[in-house]
């Protein structure tokens, strides 16, 4: 199906001439899913008025709802989102602060401190993608009682734009103007046509601290606020007490902006231990509410399941952990630089060999074996939101086959069952991180590459270091000093755009920007640099959508990188509790919503 | 006395010198950094990484980053946690009461139980209480603290459903009640590692208690016709006590220092959980600040054993 026709029907269901079940069954028939044809429908404008990307709301009063625990094995230690490195430190801060716009688990924008999420149709976006203009919601106020206006919005940009503050979300903001249009509408300002507009001031970069209380400690002096550790926010709960490291305590905020909400009287959130006792103490003893990130597996899950306590919350978002096949020879120094862009690696370079590769890896046993609930199988790079899915892609074991593609591109066994052509021996340095599910990983790929007459050295890294931007250190995945390493990539929005960037040519890793591009499997194709550039002016959403398939398409069907399984984030709560969840945002990102049924 | 003291806190100060800079250079040369969590973020560009690294003095050579440390550290400035970006001095007080609490009560009771079994035991050698006893000890120690600590939590908590596992610091009870939740949360841990530095010192206290026991004052204690009960408290224990004294003195710091094992299993908020998250996170200033504490006290409770021991035995004079 090309783009036209893809256009025509989307035209004849807008005019009313198709239905939209029809559209969705006639997307089926040629590959598309179900929900991919349906987000179509939303992105052109065809969706029904009140599209459902959040559950709804049951409790009809404030409060009433009891105490709300959670629990987080890794324990927060700040409480301004500004300098929040890493998750636990957002989702403290979120349960205080707001942004604009959070981003739901179908991957679209619900407003959230915006009074409308800015379209074309409303005006809010400018048609060449040069600007947005937020409208605020009216009448919302700080927990210290003050109105929360578009100077609050403005002086967010300026305090994290400003390099002496060291924020960590700096990179949203530095390279946007932010214009007051009046005291609830904000213009943000963009240098080049951008069509992923909704970063600054959205979901987890984009909490707002209110001017009043920070703007003494704009630059240097940032860590100095009292309210760093005392949020003031316009969430639903108001700050009570917290210890970095250990307890965050909110109660309830009585003016909070949404009706009806929020329905706990207090929440506490316990951080620290480990992941398997967190997972027990929602789901046998039901000491707590909610449990974070159950890194735990699955087999252990679905027992501790079994006590009827409590439920495993399964998100799917973007993260997919797979293998690379180097591009570039790891065991030859060019210019003093290992794994230098000029050279190919000796055996990858042939495609008969990463197509053998690709076909020596049984990620159905992965999924069922070692990863379970927590790790679908699947033949693509780019996965989610279910728009961007390519239809195209299939993955299959086959040992067969795989031998009889190496013999026909002429790799003959050895006298030890190694296969070889022209001195080069199908012997690889396989490295990861030290995780339990990867070894296993290593190790069924070892196995079956072995009927294949293809050796591989397992190699594993401590996570640390393997992990760590450490310039002085050959072992980190940056610089993927091996012939294959396998990790998992995320994805922290709902845009493609920033995670399809790890195989464009100007971001390969290397000693001249220290390793920290993002291209680290090294591989270059033009075309693929082109129709990156390409998407990242293409304001058409169903075009973009398009162009993020067939990237990655492009990288998946060079067998360059062999995709896994996805690796959704997965959580526990009893079965009393409905959290509303998003793989796009914080856990926290909708915390106003949770809630007991009665 | 004064002089002996004096020279021993002269002694010191090199040693903590040595001490810090083998600390310092040891975490310089260790991997990873406190961004390393923004370095698998796409979303935040390099530079803004580097840009951090630089605002906080983490890219200037390890000689000027620990002069800055030791300088600001001599004007009793403990610098800033590079993760939490409070007050590192804040962080350690906030900690202390619950560690203090905790790891102090498992000694109270690695005591309580250590003293008398182990004279009791030594008193009745090769009895079957003295028989059990050790294999009891044996036991207790050969068991490492994640594993009973595991054992106690599957028994009382998952199975029994009695005691919860994880501490809370911020119980909401009043009165009775607020000890009785205390108690409920406390006990395992404090069981734990009790249980296990008591299997340790009733081994002690015994073969203390023996070598004492055999000596001709106790036979002439015995011989002028005082009872049993009065023999070994007045002429055994307290001669024993004398080793068994000092060993415990020495264990003091680990009262502060916590226990890094046990605190992360119950979730205890103390002062080992907050050095190991440290170190996972490679939050300089912590894991230095709380180390070099450690470090003191280390040697301030080595100089008090010292002092003890010469009141204890009136023979040893300090020259």
């Amino acid at each position: 199906m090309t783009e036209d026709d893809l256009r025509g029907l989307l035209a004849r269901v807008k005019t009313g001439r198709l239905s939209r079940r029809g559209f969705v069954k006639r997307m089926a028939a040629v590959g598309f899913t179900a929900p991919m044809a349906t987000q179509l429908l939303a992105i052109a404008g065809a969706a029904p008025a009140a599209a459902q990307s959040v559950p709804a709301y049951a409790p009809t009063r404030r409060g009433g709802g009891g105490p709300l625990k959670i629990l987080y094995w890794q324990a927060a230690t700040l409480l301004n989102p500004h300098f929040a490195v890493g998750t636990t430190n957002q989702e403290a801060s979120r349960v205080f602060y707001e942004p604009l716009a959070g981003w739901a688990q179908d991957g679209t924008l619900h407003p959230v401190l915006a009074a409308e999420i800015p379209s074309i149709e409303n005006g809010g976006l400018r048609a060449d993608g040069r600007s947005v203009t937020w409208k605020l919601k009216r009448g919302v106020k700080w927990h210290d009682g003050q109105d929360f206006t578009a100077d609050d919005v403005i002086f967010n940009w300026e305090y994290s734009k400003n390099p002496a503050t060291a924020a960590v979300s700096i990179g949203s903001y530095r390279d946007i103007n932010v214009v007051k249009v009046d005291d609830h509408t904000v213009r943000i300002e963009f240098e080049q046509p951008t069509p992923f507009w909704a970063d600054a001031f959205v979901a987890s970069r984009g909490m707002i601290i209110p001017k009043h209380l920070f703007k003494d400690y704009v630059g240097a002096n940032a860590r100095d606020a009292p309210a760093n550790l005392r949020p003031v926010g316009t969430g639903p709960y108001r700050f009570v007490s917290f210890a970095p490291g250990d307890l965050l305590r909110g109660e309830l905020n009585p003016t909070y902006h949404l009706d009806n909400r929020p329905h706990f009287d207090t929440i506490e959130i316990k951080g620290g231990g480990d992941a398997v006792s967190a997972a027990r103490a929602v789901l046998q003893t039901g000491d707590f509410d909610y449990a974070w990130n159950m890194q735990v597996e699955d087999a252990i899950l679905q027992r501790l399941e079994a006590a009827g306590r409590g439920k495993i919350n399964i998100v799917e978002g973007g993260s997919v952990e797979f293998v690379q096949l180097n591009a570039t020879d790891p065991n030859r120094e060019v210019e003093g630089e290992r794994a230098h862009i000029s050279t190919q690696h000796p055996a990858f370079r042939d495609p008969a060999v990463r197509e053998a590769m690709a076909l020596l890896i049984d990620r159905n046993a992965l999924q069922q074996f070692i990863y379970g609930r927590g790790g679908p199988a699947t033949a693509n790079f780019l996965n989610n939101p279910p728009r961007f899915r390519s239809p195209n892609t299939s993955h299959e074991f086959n040992i067969a086959k795989a031998n009889e593609i190496l013999d026909r591109a002429g790799w003959r066994r050895g006298g030890d069952g190694i296969r070889a052509k022209d001195g080069v021996r199908l012997s690889f340095v396989y490295q990861t991180s030290v995780n339990a599910p990867r070894q296993r990983t290593q190790a069924i790929y070892k196995q079956s590459a072995q009927r294949a007459g293809i050796n591989l050295d397992l190699k594993s890294v401590t996570a640390s270091v393997f992990f760590s931007a450490d310039v002085a250190n050959p072992d980190t995945y940056t610089k993927f000093f091996a012939d294959m390493q396998m990790y998992t990539t995320t994805m922290p929005q709902a845009d493609p755009q920033l995670f399809m960037n790890q195989y464009v040519s100007w971001e390969i890793s290397k000693k001249e920007n220290n390793w920290q591009g993002r291209n680290i499997v090294r591989w270059q194709n033009a075309e693929y640099d082109r129709i990156y550039r390409e998407a990242e002016s293409e304001l058409d959403p169903v075009k973009r959508a398009a162009l993020f398939i067939r990237m990655n398409d492009l990288i998946v069907g060079s067998n360059h990188v062999i995709p896994l399984v996805q690796r959704p984030t997965v959580s526990a709560s009893l079965n009393t509790l409905k959290p509303v969840l998003s793989a796009w945002d914080n856990t926290h990102w909708l915390l106003s919503d949770w809630h007991r049924p009665s | 006395m004064t002089q002996y003291l004096v020279r021993r806190l002269l002694i010191a100060i090199p040693s903590l010198l040595g001490i810090s800079v083998i600390l310092f250079t040891v975490l310089a040369l260790a991997p990873g950094d406190p961004f390393e969590e923004l370095a698998t973020n796409p979303a935040i560009p390099p530079d803004v990484r580097a840009s951090l690294r630089a605002s906080l003095g983490m890219d200037d050579p390890v000689y000027i980053r620990y002069w800055s440390w030791l300088t600001s550290m001599l004007r009793g400035e403990w610098g800033y946690s590079f993760v939490s970006r409070i007050p590192v001095d804040q962080l350690i007080l906030q900690r202390l009461p619950t560690t203090i609490a905790v790891i102090g009560a498992a000694q109270v009771v690695a005591l309580v139980i250590a003293i008398p079994v182990g004279v009791f035991a030594a008193t009745r050698p090769y009895s079957l209480f003295d028989k059990v006893a050790n294999t009891l000890a044996f036991v207790g120690f050969s068991l490492p603290t994640f594993f009973t600590g595991l054992l106690l939590i599957l028994l009382f908590s998952i199975t029994l459903d009695w005691l919860p596992f994880v501490y809370r610091t911020d119980l909401e009870a009043t009165g009775w009640r607020w000890w009785w939740e205390q108690f409920r949360q406390s006990v395992m841990p404090v069981m734990v590692l009790g249980m296990f530095q008591g299997a340790a010192l009733v081994r002690f206290v015994r073969s203390a208690v023996l070598d004492v026991v055999r000596l001709d004052h106790v036979t002439t204690a015995r011989a002028k016709g005082l009872s049993e009960s009065h023999v070994t408290m007045k002429h055994v224990v307290r001669n024993a006590m004398i080793p068994v004294v000092t060993l415990v003195a020495l264990q003091m710091p680990i009262v502060f220092g916590g226990a890094i094992v046990t605190e992360q299993i119950f979730r205890v908020p103390g002062i080992g959980s907050l050095l190991i998250s440290a170190i996972l996170a490679n939050d300089t200033p912590v894991i230095m600040a709380v180390t070099f504490v450690f470090a003191c006290l280390v040697i301030l409770f080595n100089l008090i054993a010292d002092l003890l021991y010469g009141w204890l035995d009136p023979r040893i004079s300090y020259r």
